[in-house]
């Protein structure tokens, strides 16, 4: 049940933060990274199941390798970017935590040109040319 | 999971107590000294979160992007 231990982890972390909040210093902030970082640790031991489950699914409708790398590198890009995001917007910094969205999503695009460029060429061999 | 949790009351900890000699050493009128317990005791929190930061990025490296 690793879901009521991260629950668990939450509220303790919400009660040291309470505790700490009072006090001076920037150990409130560091708690909050931290409680972030186990709790993504945890679920990302989890999720290398899942992923093998999509590359054998890929393999066995023997898709191009590429497109599911791509999507795979996608999915961590955009976990990367909330979480930089997230810790940055609760240390009251709005902006950063707007342009860390905006890098991540223009690094997305970037890693899609391949797709989108096998998309269109796709449909430009349907269109006859003429 | 054991390790995780006790990472967070680590944290806690040293936080309260640099808090306490924060200000300890405030009352007893020595400021300098205070800033800098307070600027140790924050490096060492720093130490322990940025190896976890490390491990969390190499998790997700190994994971997603297929690289170490």
């Amino acid at each position: 049940m690793d879901i009521i231990q991260i629950v668990t982890l939450g509220i303790i972390a919400s009660i040291l933060y309470i505790v700490l909040k009072d006090l001076k210093g920037p150990f409130a902030f560091l708690i909050i990274l931290v409680t972030g970082i186990v709790i993504f640790l945890v679920v990302i031991k989890q999720l290398g199941a899942i992923i093998q489950l999509i590359e054998t699914l890929g393999q066995r409708a023997t898709i191009n390798g590429m497109y599911i790398n791509t999507i795979l590198k996608i999915i961590g890009i955009a976990y990367i970017t909330e979480l930089g995001a997230n810790i940055t917007k609760d240390a009251g910094l709005g902006a950063v935590a707007a342009k860390i969205e905006l890098a991540g999503k223009v690094f997305i695009l970037l890693l899609a040109i391949p797709i989108i460029t096998a998309v269109i060429e796709a449909i430009l061999n349907f269109i006859p040319s003429t | 999971m054991q390790m995780d949790a006790s990472i967070l009351f680590q944290i806690a900890g040293i936080g309260i107590i640099v808090a306490l000699i924060h200000t300890i050493l405030k009352q007893m009128g020595k400021e300098e000294i205070a800033q800098f317990a307070t600027l140790v005791g924050f490096i060492i929190v720093l130490v322990i979160v940025i190896n976890g930061l490390s491990d969390l990025f190499q998790q997700i490296r190994s994971v997603f992007l297929f690289q170490g």
